[in-house]
């Protein structure tokens, strides 16, 4: 089933429904069909094999992820904040392609060879031919539809595999059709190259909930956008939430339209999530775990687990409001040891996952093992009711002589201290102990010291897990979804 | 016949047509309004009167699944029609929808 017949099934149940746009400018499913037809006919007339988009969202992005299924073409969203050179090399590993590019970023580009270069302008003009859009294709099968650059976070970065088979069993697992109400619309701000941009689209369509796409993300034009088009469902990344709650306290707005929030992409701060079910009493909060490889989300804490959560004195119940929920109907989970047997309730492992969404596939190689388990590298482990905790990247765990340190318990140790406000803390070369721990501090004021701090970890955890390295900074580097680049920190330290 | 999951079929006595989200093991027959479901390039046969079209009552609606609990057969309306499906002359269950927060 390709990702095509989404589009397809919306555009015949309720052709003139609002697919996306603003309140006052809106593109139905019926024309939103009807361009990517005309936009399929194009690219199956074209010699490459390979879709590839460089470009702002807009509906020339979910326009051309279905032309491209229906013409049976892997497509490619790119990371235009990358610097030039990186991009033209993403650029040129993605060929043989066909690429739409925003107008203004056709600049930016050398075209390697084997790329023929679309400006978007251009492309948004063909898929209004009338021609083209009567033009039937012939079925053409390609069991591939998105090949996506992972962030990289500890590495260089590589091209997931995602089928269609993997992105629609995503989609039939967690959407009921057209469920969603004919006032619901939900505000996307996450950009096209990210997994959660591409499954935002499938699941917005397929729900038939309206997609508003906001171009750049600014806390006082994320609540104004709210107010003004009526948003019932946005998802955010943590660093974007506390800048939110501000303006909406400056602003003593409650958002009343707004129904559901989802969050993800990093470890959401326990006082931001406890803010803001406090400041949005009638939002149903959702914290979803999902990874590129995994077409998305395969965890999710509920609203009723938020509400639970928040209002328990049991500290084992309140203590959910750090975790990722459970696992999604239709996907295993397991927290498992170095040879891949599972763990039992409360042990530190490896989380892997088996179920149809998962591709576990890179063009590089394949990661998923015989028996269909994909180890996904981040580290956790599970309470008795099943719920789970993340605990950072398997990579980023210290190996202090001999002993497994996980940076995420002592950073949690140290961001409940008054005078923190973030905190990385990574392994660094010690010719002594094989690694030492390293603190890098986002402190709240000037007067606070190592030795404040490192009294601080030391009486909460023990000796060996106090940072041994301490360096204080303005601010801690984050990729735009909110992840901790903590492979930088380690270089930039390491010397 | 085995059917290949994300395989189209479009019913011999009206619009419906369906995708296989999750394949049989075995040999069963795909029927829509009593009648084998077919290709979409194939020809629709005529139906004649003496057609009887069982079970008219539920009818396929886009969007849903219908399932086949003895041979796992579940599959998806991806256009809507009159035709009630059946496997093996079973006539195939509505699968119930499950409540899941919004994530994306």
């Amino acid at each position: 089933m390709k990702v095509s017949l989404l589009l397809e099934m919306a555009a015949t149940s309720a052709p003139e429904r609002v697919a996306l746009g603003s309140l006052k400018q809106s593109l139905s499913y019926a024309g939103l069909e009807m361009r990517a037809k005309a936009g399929a006919a194009w690219l199956a007339s074209q010699p490459a094999e390979k879709t590839v988009f460089i470009g702002l969202n807009g509906w020339a992005f979910p326009a051309l992820i279905f032309a491209s299924a229906r013409a049976g073409k892997p497509i490619t969203p790119l990371n235009y904040r990358l610097p030039d050179a990186d991009l033209n090399r993403l650029l040129a590993l993605s060929a043989p392609a066909t690429a739409v590019i925003d107008d203004d970023m056709i600049t930016r580009i050398t075209p390697p060879p084997n790329v023929s270069i679309l400006s978007r302008s251009k492309f948004e003009a063909l898929c209004l031919d009338a021609s083209l859009q009567a033009s039937e294709i012939p079925e053409r099968e390609n069991e591939i539809a998105l090949l996506l650059f992972t962030s990289g976070t500890t590495g260089e970065p590589k091209t997931a595999v995602l089928k269609h088979h993997n992105l629609t069993s995503y989609v039939l697992s967690t959407v009921e059709f057209m469920n969603a109400d004919e006032t619901d619309a939900s505000l996307v701000s996450v950009p096209p190259y990210h997994i959660a941009g591409v499954s935002a689209v499938l699941t917005g369509i397929y729900s038939g909930r309206r997609i508003f796409y906001l171009s750049a993300f600014s806390p006082e034009d994320w609540v104004e956008t709210v107010e003004r088009e009526k948003i019932s469902h946005a998802m955010v990344v943590p660093t974007m939430l506390n800048r939110i709650l501000d303006v909406i306290a400056e602003r003593k707005t409650s958002l009343p339209q707004l129904k559901a929030l989802s969050y993800g992409g990093g470890k959401m701060p326990l006082p931001v999530i406890e803010r803001a079910l406090k400041c949005l009493p009638h939002v149903a909060f959702v914290n979803a775990y999902g990874l590129t490889e995994t077409s998305s989300t395969v965890s999710v804490l509920g609203p009723d687990d938020h509400r639970l959560a928040i209002a328990s004195d049991d500290a084992r119940i309140r203590e959910r409001l750090n975790s990722v929920g459970r696992p999604i109907p239709g996907l295993e989970l397991k927290i498992a040891d170095e040879n891949g047997n599972p763990l039992m309730a409360g042990k530190w492992g490896e989380i892997c996952v088996r179920g149809e969404q998962v591709a576990g596939e890179y063009l590089q190689k394949k990661v998923i093992s015989a028996d269909g388990w994909f180890p996904t590298n981040d580290a956790g482990w599970l309470d008795d009711d099943g719920y789970l905790y993340l605990d950072g990247r398997l990579d980023d765990v210290i190996v202090r002589g001999g002993e497994n340190i996980s940076p995420g318990e002592i950073e949690d140790v140290l961001r409940q201290h008054t005078l923190v406000k973030d905190v990385a803390v990574i392994g660094l070369p010690d010719a002594q102990w094989g690694e030492k721990i390293g603190a890098v501090i986002v402190p709240n004021t000037a007067n606070v010291s190592e030795e404040d701090l490192a009294v601080w970890v030391k009486t909460r955890l023990r000796s060996t897990k106090t940072p041994e390295f301490w360096e204080f900074r303005d601010e801690l580097p984050y990729n735009e979804t909110g992840k901790l680049l903590r492979r930088l920190l380690k270089e930039e330290l390491s010397n | 016949m085995i059917f290949k999951p994300g395989s189209r079929w479009k019913s011999a006595v009206c619009s419906a047509e369906v995708i296989v989200v999750r394949t049989a093991p075995q040999d069963v027959t795909l029927a829509c309004g009593g009648l084998k479901m077919i290709a979409p390039d194939e020809p629709t046969p005529e139906v004649t009167a003496s057609v009887t079209i069982t079970g008219n009552d539920v009818g396929v609606s886009v969007g849903k699944r219908y399932i086949d609990a003895e041979t796992g057969l579940e599959v998806l309306g991806a256009k809507p029609g009159k035709g009630s499906l059946s496997v093996d002359a079973r006539p195939m269950q509505l699968k119930e929808a499950k409540a899941l927060p919004a994530s994306d």
